[in-house]
């Protein structure tokens, strides 16, 4: 999917960190649209998974993701460790989906 | 009158198909956790020394919505205070279903533990002063592969 190595962990498996190379980080603001808001008006009646959104919200952390990694890229890395993510609602049906990581050399 | 009689088939259809949903929800759960047992989940940050070399992040999210019947008995429930049962089941609904994603990832890719488990949690409203409509869980970790 991603070109480089991603983990969440301080380290990687089996490969030694060469140098630091500091922090990148990749956000997103997404908005949902109106044929997903009237889907999930009448999901809240009955209950139960809103695919739309698990999908909006999944692809966007994809993108954020992504952005990341071009910026660890563009430094010469070739992985990010300790990535977060984070989410957070800027308005009502708007959210900003962040990820952020320590972009590192492995050997 | 009329207005009574709408809420009252929407509290009708909430608590008919909500609890239909959800039994069904935690069936399936329990059909994929046993399933995807073999994968061992941990959220220690330090790996032992033992595993084959990389590592790939994994993840799964999940949106969950309350339904009708749940929204209007929370609110009622909250005029005492408590426990809100209802709350509890939808949010575990979504953990378990959350780590059950990011597990059938990690299956994919042929890793068989994943480390490092993190959950986040985000309410969605609907509009800005209204309850919200639902919840958001992710969970993420490191893949990886045991000797």
């Amino acid at each position: 999917m991603f070109d480089l190595i991603l983990t969440n962990t301080e380290t990687v498996p089996g490969r030694e960190i060469v140098r630091h190379l500091g922090l990148v980080q990749g956000s997103t603001v997404r908005a949902k649209h109106v044929g997903r808001d009237i889907m999930a008006g009448l999901k809240n009646i009955v209950g139960g998974e809103l695919k739309g959104y698990t999908e909006l919200l999944s692809d966007a952390r994809e993108e954020a993701t992504r952005r990341m990694c071009e910026e660890a890229k563009v430094m010469g890395a070739n992985a990010v460790v300790n990535v977060r993510f984070s989410t957070s609602s800027v308005t009502a049906g708007a959210s900003e989906l962040y990820a952020y990581g320590t972009a590192v050399i492995l050997s | 009158m009329s207005g009574l009689i709408t809420v009252a088939v929407l509290l009708m259809i909430g608590l008919v198909f909500g609890q239909i949903n959800e039994q069904n929800h935690f069936k399936r759960l329990q059909r994929d956790e046993e399933e995807l047992s073999d994968i061992l989940t941990v959220n220690l940050k330090t790996l032992p020394l033992d595993m084959q070399p990389n590592a790939m992040m994994v993840s799964g999210n999940v949106v969950v919505a309350v339904d009708y019947f749940k929204k209007i008995a929370t609110g009622i429930k909250q005029l005492f205070g408590g426990r809100l049962r209802s709350y509890e089941s939808l949010v575990e609904r979504a953990r378990r279903e959350a780590i059950v994603r990011m597990k059938k990832q990690a299956r994919d890719i042929g890793a068989d533990a994943v480390y490092n488990v993190r959950l986040e949690f985000t309410s969605m409203g609907q509009q800005p002063r209204q309850a919200f409509g639902g919840v958001e869980l992710l969970a993420y970790g490191t893949a990886v592969k045991l000797k």
